[in-house]
């Protein structure tokens, strides 16, 4: 090999990217594998599961939707607690855009890709030119993983007995993984204590799965000074 | 799971993704308004933890999820890959359910 004698400059460019970006794969494999099975134990379809990753792509979300379907919780309550959780990647997208200049029609189709690991990997970059490769590279890495790990889940989902070797846990495991990374200031640790406070006690009196809304509702605390940075949740599932 | 919901899901969080990258653009949101959306995961993941940990409909419980959960809080401050944890949670949950 080496015939083409890349300059050494140009090797290191992509070799900082590749790596990094498939690491990023391989890891939300389990998620969307966890993903696939639990949307079919939720009464989902392999073509539901697959529509979920392929159009709504942001993995937090559609854990969390799953997750409230599956508790017996309206299509409301799952739907506008997804979206709260997925107003983050607005954020992201202002984060990104100065890496993703371009056309109208080029911007709308980057759009799809703005979550947490695309965002971190593109604001981890040096230079715009690095940024901009590691937003895409990244973006097919787990695009590619996470829909192939969803459609393996979801066919294999419907042969298990997901209680019998505990799969219903998956989410709430996989949620553990996200928290942690996101609670190292001590306002952010006491939001989550509180979120799941009001969750517990909620839980009684409210719709299934409108806990999570009104959890969401502590968030409110940000109003008050005080900064936080929109940390990529690091997952994870394309979160 | 209806169609209807995966299809406002779709383009309820593609409208997201695209109001920052490319309505808002290059200027940004507010600071309040910053500081309260970067907070929204901690709330809500939280929230989604106790719920899938110790809720059943409206009912309160504690059964062999929260060992589950338990050992993924473990295995998660011990840095154990993330995939891992997945898997490490769900024998727990399994093992508890097969014994008891």
């Amino acid at each position: 090999m080496g015939r083409a004698k890349p300059s050494s400059k140009a090797t290191d460019d992509w070799s900082g990217i590749i790596g990094p970006a498939l690491g990023l794969g391989f890891a939300v494999f389990a998620f969307g594998l966890s993903f696939g099975v639990m949307c079919i134990d939720a009464g989902g379809s392999v073509p539901k599961a697959m529509a979920m990753s392929l159009f709504v792509f942001t993995g937090a979300s559609q854990f969390s939707a799953v997750s409230v379907i599956a508790a017996g919780g309206s299509a409301i309550s799952a739907v506008v607690g997804a979206l709260i959780l997925a107003s983050r990647n607005a954020v992201y997208g202002v984060a990104v855009a100065p890496s993703l200049r371009g056309s109208l029609p080029y911007r709308l189709f980057a759009s799809q890709f703005t979550i947490d690991e695309t965002t971190g990997m593109t604001l981890a970059q040096d230079t715009p030119a690095r940024s901009r490769r590691a937003y895409w590279v990244t973006a097919a890495s787990i695009y590619v993983f996470w829909n192939l790990a969803t459609f393996i889940g979801a066919v294999a989902g419907s042969n298990i007995d997901t209680e019998k070797y505990g799969l219903d846990v998956a989410f709430a495991a996989a949620f553990v993984g996200m928290l942690a990374p996101l609670v190292r200031s001590r306002r952010a640790r006491r939001v989550a204590a509180a979120g799941a406070a009001v969750c517990i006690a909620a839980t009684p009196f409210v719709p299934i799965g409108a806990g999570i809304i009104v959890a969401a509702l502590v968030a409110l605390v940000g109003l008050r000074p005080g900064t936080e940075r929109a940390a990529p949740v690091s997952t994870g599932g394309p979160a | 799971m209806t169609w209807t919901l995966i299809i406002v899901l779709s383009l309820g969080a593609y409208a997201l993704k695209a109001a920052g990258l490319v309505g808002v653009g290059v200027r940004d949101f507010p600071a309040p308004v910053r500081n309260v959306i970067a907070l929204v995961p901690a709330a809500v993941l939280s929230a989604l933890i106790v719920k899938d940990t110790f809720t059943n409909g409206h009912d309160l419980q504690i059964d062999a999820r929260a060992v589950g959960v338990a050992v993924a809080c473990l295995a998660v401050w011990r840095k154990v890959p993330l995939w891992l944890v997945i898997v490490l949670s769900c024998a727990a949950t399994g093992t508890v359910r097969a014994i008891s």
